[in-house]
């Protein structure tokens, strides 16, 4: 494993990059998605050099994450095919196999269900926006994959569910694997103008 | 492709970030433009040093440029340049007919004045990745007219 640090100009560096020259990686499998997700570093980096503590770059990187799921889910539904959802587990399935597979090109599995139905884990065996990164010790709070629970959040509610996301488990904490839990909360009932009788 | 999708997203969001902060005067706008070409320089050099990792030596100058506008352009914005002009002397124009970044935002000349928003991360990107190529530049970027966009690389010695 080769580290690299790249020289970051204010010397304190938050996130380490990592080269792994026995990933089978090659220059043709340069994806789109790792300028994503080096974007998505440097967005960190800067929200962690603004703020003061984890817990203020969390709010920031899931208020982030909202105003991108309202406009993904139209690209979303513009996209596939998918018309709506029967079921909270329907939707488990689409988010999963669909949504994840499209935008980040892994499918996470749907498992963990809660007995009332309402609540159910996405299980990522590896989380693309991690792929080079490392948590120094001084960001134990840092949720650095956050972004997701917005955008998750925020799309759902574009069609009338509001829902609760958040990490149970983060590889970048030291868990074997990346865990969204997603708990539905009720229906959103759509808003008629004021002045509709 | 889906996953270009979501980095425009990402960008646009990252722009809005930046310029939240309140204050509009030409230093504060100037700062925001230097933190966004700052962060694209950065990943830019990541960008770089992922992509090269198995390319044979550049033979010049313009060997580097035209892997820039083909190669690098393409696992950019899944296109490449339109048109690379140079002077020999060290400056060349990229020009991109229709910009992926600045296609959603207009269509002529409507939003002109915040075309340079949208541009500076990608400037950055540029010189990041020849940074890393060994060549110092300057690069700028000017909008006529959405969504075409010309880059302007300057080598430094």
């Amino acid at each position: 494993m080769l580290f690299y640090h790249h020289g970051y100009a204010s010397g304190a560096c938050v996130c380490v990059c990592i080269c792994c020259v026995f990933k089978s990686c090659c220059r043709l499998c340069l994806q789109n998605s790792e300028l994503f997700t080096l974007t998505y570093g440097a967005l960190v980096t800067q929200l962690c050099k603004d703020y003061e503590n984890d817990e203020e770059v969390n709010k920031q990187l899931d208020k982030m994450g909202y105003n991108i799921g309202v406009r993904l889910i139209e690209d979303f539904l513009a996209r596939s095919s998918v018309g709506r959802c029967q079921d909270f587990r329907e939707t488990a399935d689409v988010i999963a196999k669909v949504a994840f597979k499209m935008y980040l090109g892994v499918t996470p599995s749907v498992t963990n269900w809660s007995p009332a139905g309402d609540e159910f884990s996405l299980i990522l065996e590896s989380n693309p926006l991690v792929d080079f990164v490392e948590l120094p010790d001084n960001h134990n709070a840092l949720i650095y994959s956050n972004l997701l629970c917005g955008v998750l959040r925020g799309a759902l509610e574009m069609v009338q569910m509001a829902v609760d996301v958040r990490f149970a488990q983060d590889t970048l904490r030291g868990d074997n694997v990346t865990e969204l839990r997603m708990k539905f909360i009720k229906r959103i009932e759509e808003n008629l103008p004021a002045g509709d009788e | 492709m889906a996953d270009e999708a979501l980095f425009q997203f990402l960008h646009s969001e990252l722009i809005q970030y930046i310029y939240k902060s309140g204050g509009s005067g030409e230093t504060e706008n100037g700062k925001r433009v230097t933190k966004l070409e700052t962060m694209g320089f950065r990943v830019g050099q990541g960008l770089i040093e992922r992509f090269t990792k198995e390319t044979p030596r550049f033979k010049d100058e313009l060997d580097i440029m035209k892997f820039i506008c083909k190669d690098f352009w393409t696992c950019l914005f899944k296109k490449q340049i339109d048109n690379l002009r140079t002077n020999h002397q060290g400056i060349y124009v990229l020009q991109d007919n229709s910009f992926r970044l600045l296609s959603q935002l207009s269509a002529g000349k409507q939003y002109l004045e915040h075309a340079p928003k949208y541009l500076a991360f990608t400037c950055g990107l540029v010189r990041g990745g020849l940074s890393d190529l060994g060549v110092k530049s300057v690069v700028t970027a000017e909008v006529a007219g959405m969504p075409a966009c010309k880059t302007l690389w300057q080598g430094c010695s």
